[in-house]
Parts: C-alpha cells; structure tokens; sequence
C-alpha cells in the first residue's frame, strides 16, 4: 500500500520546487511529485491542503544519552521526539557512557535506533578516546561500523595538536570532525554570557572570544591539513563574521547555528531570572550576537540549524543556576522556533529553512549519495509535513522527550509539525505518535 | 498575593527602601533600653539558613530576632543535611514542614533566594547570594550614611575594590542611585565585571579620582585568594593603587564618611590609622546592621503594616 498526499505545497530545495503539487508514496520511497497525480486503488489519502511538505528534517547533533544517561533520554524517546518534531535523521553525540568512542557502542547506538525503528539513530563517534582529549579514538573503525562524523562535543578539544591530527584523519574517513569551539581556561566556572546581564545577575560569564579563538583555531588548522571540519552552535558574532570572511577567502567548512541562539539571547535571563532552562553552553548571549547568527543564516555563512537537543531530568535542573546542568531539548520545538523566528518574523524563505534544516545536513553527512534530505521520486520516504498557520503553545507536558527543559515553554509558535513519514511509513500524525 | 521577600535592592523601590531606614530609625530606642525586647513579633519563627561562613551577619539577625521576640532557628551547612547531598529546595521545604514564618539565606550561588522564593509559601530575606546582593548590608551602609548627614541626593559615594565579585556593591549602587546618589565603582580592572557601568554607576580607574571629592569612601574586603587566582599581581601592589590611607582619604570631601562591610584586612585595602579614625563610621555600620534588619524583618512578618513605635 502507497501514500498519496494530496494538495500540499511541496518545498524540496534539492530539485528547486516550492509549489502545490500531490505527491506519491510507494514501497517506502517517493515514487512520483506532480499535479493532480491521479489516485490509484491501493493509495490511502492524506490531505495536505494548506501544510507543507517537505523533506524530513535532518539533525546533525543532538544528544540521546544512551548508553548511560537513560535517565535523561533514551534512543526509544529520543526517536519519539525527534518524529513528533518532524525529523527522521538524527545523529547522536559521543559524550554517553560509556562514551562512544569504539566500533562496539557506534554498533550499539545503530541497533537500538533500529530496534525503535522510529528514525535513523547515526552515532558520532568520539575524536578522542574517554572524550579525554589525549588520544586519538579509532575513528577509521568506529567510521567502518557506521558513525558518520567525530566529535568530542559537551566539551572542546583543548589540544590543537590532537584536533590538526583528528583533521587528518577525517581525509581517510570522508567524516566531518565536529569542533565545540570553547576555551576552557575562560569558561571554567562560567554559566552564562560575559556581559551586562551576568554582572547584573551576578553570575560568572564566558567572553565570546573563548569561542572565537578556537573556532579561528580549528578553521586555520583545517586550512593547513586539510580534512573535513564542522563547527558546531556559533553563538557569537565575530565567530560569524570570522567563517564569513574565511569562506569568502576560498576556505572550505561547514558551520551550524541551534534554534535558540538564533532566537533568544541574555536578556531572556533579565525576564526570567536564574530560569536554568536558559543555561546553556555556548550561552545565549547578547542580541547583537543573535542577530549576526541570524545574519549569518541568511547569506550563506552559516550551513545548518542543528538542535544540539541536550535532554536534562528536572534534578539537573531545578537547581542554583550555577549548579544546573547546561542544555536546552530542542527537537520538539526546532521547526516551529525555526519557522516563527526566520521564516515568519524575518522573511527567509521556505526552501532555505529546509535547505539547511534537511538539504545540507544530509550532504555534510554523506547521507546525499542515498537521496536524503530530498524529495527526488526513488528517495526514501521520509518527509515532514508541517502547519505554517496554526499557532500553538509549547506545553513541556506534551513532549516526548523525557527532557522538559526548554525556554520556550509557552511560546506561541507556528510551523508545527502535523505528520511525519519515516521510510514510508506514517510514524506521526495529527501530532500524535502512531 | 503580595510577597514580603527581600531578595535584592535592584527591585526594592526608593520608596520601599526609605520605608525601612524609617522604620530602623524608630527602632534604635529599643538597642538602647535595659530590657532590649519588644513583643512584636512574638510567636513568629525564623530560620537562618546560612550555607556560607558569617558571623557578623547572622549574628546580627539573630540579634534583631530577639530584640523582637522572634524565635530563630540556626542552620547551616556544617550542621545540616546538605552534606548528605540533600538539595537546597528539600532543605528549605523540609525547614517550613516545621512551621517556620521566615526564611533568611545565605548562599554562595547567585540567585538561591530567587529560586526558594519559588518555592516557598513564607517570605525569604536575602542575607548574600554569590556575587549578586547583599540587600540588607547596602541597607545598613545608606542607614549609616544617613546618620551621618549624608543626603543622597548628589552625594558621592566612592565603592573601592573588587567590585566583580561583590555583591555589596552591586546592592549599594542600586540602592543608591535610586535615592540619588552618584555611584563610583574603582578596581583593578580585572576585577570589574563587564558593563559595569550598567549597574548605574561610574567606572573610573585611578582610585584618587574615585576619592577625589567623595562623600562616603566604601572599601571593599578584598579577598586574598584572588591573587592566586591571578586577579591581581601582588598584595604590596594593589595597596599602592587601591588602598585607602591618609594621603587618599585628604583628596575626599572634609569630613568624608570611612566605611567597610568588614571582615577588614588591616594593612591591605585599608590602613588602621583610616580604619580607627575619626572619619571611620565602621562600627556604626555593624550597629545599624540590626536595626535594618530588625525593620526588614518587621516588613516581612508584619504583613506590611506601619511600625506602630514600642
């Protein structure tokens, strides 16, 4: 039995379509986009007047905890969330424990995603070995059984000596290296953003320019060897302005922004005092920064808008904000904070939101060789449709993430995932899990 | 329902603020009598909940307690659960299950009282959180500064050391600049933190201009493990530039007020010839420390009404 989704606007940047048209599932893959398709004996129907179709949306960082934090998240709610939030893609950082930094827990974190069978669950494996930022971890073996990029995320590579060899490695591997730029010897301690607010709050901040140093680091030794390098959250504007200007120099790397450092910024903490549903690291910071990101967004500079989706149970977070855990869960509320936030408040386009919400994630992981991240007749099927008219509010006791720690809780919001189909298959609808 | 929390001057009102000075005011008869007791607030409880060493302070509340006829109840971390690893909210929830009316913090993360003023049916009293607020120590500095003919109105008043990590300096320049004083702030700059000026006070650099023409000199205690933090180069070295002695103190107004939140390090921020001179209000300070807090917890235990006098 086939899918036919009736009256959508189709929005699949790879083949340059933004426009109403039906289009049509058969054996798991999209087997045709046109007008009018007519509908056959075995299709069931889904009305799509009014929503858009589009290509499931593709996270390249995000945090599933398992192994070893299932208290936080598990790989079964985690691929829940990640459905009810429209992606069908998802890939896992390292930092778990025990950390993913072998061929036996890449292997693991695989097995479990299908078992769930909800999304694809890809595992990055750690750049380092124990995350320790000493020894180089089997990035060739754990690249073998199915990690598709390598990083140390939740925390930098302190060494360049380690991260330039991590670079040569990713020229055997064809995997990006994902860099958390952060200084440690200025964010040790710290739990927001170096500026007005902290001082006014009283609470230690991380200057930009720990971020800033390591991201110039990181791309500088990326043009010395070569490789495949990422950066991860850019949460500052010289950060921004520094990949602008090193793309427009002929360098060559990809750069990602989360939903919340482009919509929020450190005076949500003077409205919300110590809410630690803010602590997050790199820290929002102040709204000329958000501004740049967003900038960055829109020409170019930045590739991606990845979750960095960072579960916490309410232990680790109903605390002294200094205390609490840093990270924000974010599948849930990407797309509508993504779409209210650019697309409706600031006039991006449809096809560039997805662009870089599905398009670009899946050629940065090499998923583009097998036709993810577009609609292309023989894909798979794995497509979101969301509501761009419906406000919602963000209510934390909807989620499916065991993660409830979100600023965003009762924003109002549009673009709001409505069905979502993995493999062909309708793993969300109505906003309901099926 | 109103709250009678005090967890910050950033968002008490001048009028509030005078309110409580007032209300010391009428109350210094009380420290002075034979019998110093007064059966206000006979009957109420209140909890000191002191997760940071204090002597003066939670003395000083204790004090104000029972010149009231408030029972306290003392707890703090060397004799509590919170070893046990117990969070501060259980703490707290587990301190009202008992019936108290009040709870006064001290705590070294910034915004503890915020966050058990969430959680608590009874007022909080912020008794220094972090970096943040020391409310009823900036309190007790703008009551003896009153005192002593200070009228806030166009005074200067010089905070001198290391404002980063002070918390009584971010309390005073609220408190302050809202009765209309001119706040300067004066530190190595490693010890300022960003935007300062934010806070509504003047940044300035060189510590004789901060004194020069000041009203009130406030030094601030600087704390000594700073410098193996690596804050500041040396001791010897920040005397020189930040310290107050006879030669600075000249460049004040005559008659400028000497003030310190105290515990002081003689011979570091301040000389002893300054500190036990007759500019020197310091003690007077520690004095005022109860009336203020006798008034702030009158405020929070009295549902609001006038102090009616004793």
């Amino acid at each position: 039995m086939g899918w036919l989704i009736k009256g959508g606007r189709i929005v699949d940047p790879a083949n340059h379509l933004d426009r109403v048209m039906d289009l049509r599932i058969e054996e798991g893959r999209v087997a045709e986009v046109g007008e009018k398709l007519e509908r056959r004996a075995s299709d069931r129907v889904l009305d799509a007047n009014g929503l858009v179709v589009a290509p499931g949306l593709i996270d390249m960082h995000a945090h599933f905890r398992e192994p070893g934090h299932e208290e936080k998240e598990d790989i079964e709610t985690g691929s829940k969330a990640a459905v009810m939030g429209g992606y069908t893609t998802v890939a896992c950082m390292a930092n778990t424990d025990p950390v993913c930094d072998n061929a036996a827990v890449v292997r693991y974190v695989i097995e479990r995603g299908k078992q769930v069978g909800l999304c694809d669950v890809l595992p990055i494996g750690a750049v380092s070995k124990g995350l320790k930022g000493e020894e180089l971890a089997e990035m060739a073996d754990m690249a073998k059984a199915g990690a598709v990029a390598f990083s140390d995320d939740g925390r930098p590579v302190t060494s360049a000596s380690l991260m330039m060899k991590a670079l040569q490695y990713s020229q055997i591997v064809k995997k990006p290296v994902i860099s958390h730029a952060e200084d440690v010897s200025l964010s040790s301690g710290t739990s927001m953003h170096f500026g007005r607010v902290s001082t006014r709050l009283g609470l230690r901040g991380v200057p930009s320019a720990g971020e800033e140093s390591i991201v110039m680091r990181d791309v500088m030794l990326c043009r010395e060897v070569g490789g495949k390098l990422h950066l991860a959250h850019l949460s500052s504007a010289w950060s921004v302005r520094f990949v602008r200007w090193a793309k427009a120099n002929g360098l060559r790397f990809t750069a990602e922004a989360t939903p919340h450092h482009l919509s929020l910024d450190h005076d949500y903490l003077l409205e919300h005092p110590y809410d630690t549903n803010a602590k997050v690291n790199p820290p929002l910071r102040a709204p000329e920064d958000r501004a740049e990101v967003c900038k960055g967004l829109s020409d170019g500079t930045i590739d991606v808008i990845a979750t960095d989706h960072a579960p916490h149970c309410v232990d680790d977070k109903d605390l002294e904000f200094d205390q609490a855990a840093f990270g924000i869960s974010g599948l849930e509320t990407a797309l509508p904070v993504c779409y209210t936030t650019l697309v409706q408040d600031m006039g991006m386009s449809l096809s560039s939101l997805i662009t870089k919400m599905s398009l670009i994630p899946a050629q940065i992981l090499g998923l583009d060789s097998v036709l993810r991240g577009t609609l292309t007749p023989g894909a798979r099927a794995d497509i979101v449709i969301f509501d761009p008219h419906t406000e919602r509010v963000v209510d934390v006791g909807e989620f499916q993430s065991k993660g409830h720690n979100t600023p965003f809780a009762g924003s109002k919001l549009r673009g709001w995932p409505v069905h979502t189909f993995y493999k062909g298959n309708l793993v969300m609808t109505e906003r309901r899990l099926a | 329902m109103h709250r009678w929390d005090l967890l910050g001057l950033e968002n008490t009102s001048a009028s509030d603020i005078v309110w409580i000075l007032d209300t010391a005011k009428s109350m210094s008869d009380i420290m002075t009598r034979d019998i110093k007791k007064v059966p206000t607030l006979r009957g109420k409880s209140v909890c000191t909940l002191f997760f940071e060493p204090s002597t003066r302070t939670r003395s000083s509340f204790e004090l104000a307690c029972k010149y009231l006829s408030a029972d306290t109840l003392s707890f703090s971390t060397t004799t509590s659960s919170v070893r046990k690893g117990e969070t501060l909210a259980d703490t707290a929830l587990n301190i009202q299950a008992m019936g108290i009316d009040a709870v006064v913090i001290r705590h070294q993360s910034s915004g503890a009282p915020h966050y058990l003023a969430q959680k608590l049916k009874c007022p909080v009293i912020n008794a220094g959180d972090g970096m943040h607020e020391h409310p009823t120590q900036a309190l007790l500095d703008m009551y003896t500064m009153r005192e002593h003919g200070v009228n806030f109105e166009g005074a200067k008043v010089a905070i001198i050391g290391d404002i980063a990590h002070s918390r009584v300096a971010r309390s005073n320049a609220w408190g302050l600049t809202k009765l209309g004083a001119h706040v300067v702030f004066c530190g190595p700059p490693t010890l300022i933190p960003p935007d300062a000026d934010k806070l509504g006070a003047e940044v300035v650099a060189d510590a004789d201009e901060a004194v020069r023409d000041a009203d009130v000199v406030y030094m601030l205690r600087l704390q000594l493990e700073r410098q193996s933090g690596g804050l500041f180069p040396s001791v010897r070295e920040y005397r020189e530039l930040y310290g107050l002695n006879r030669r600075r103190l000249a460049l004040a107004k005559r008659g400028a007020l000497v003030m310190h939140p105290g515990p002081m390090n003689r011979g570091v921020e301040i000389e002893s010839d300054v500190a036990d001179g007759p500019q020197s209000v310091i003690l007077e300070q520690v004095t005022g420390g109860v009336l203020v807090r006798m008034a702030v917890l009158f405020r929070a235990l009295g549902g609001g009404n006038e102090w009616a006098g004793s």
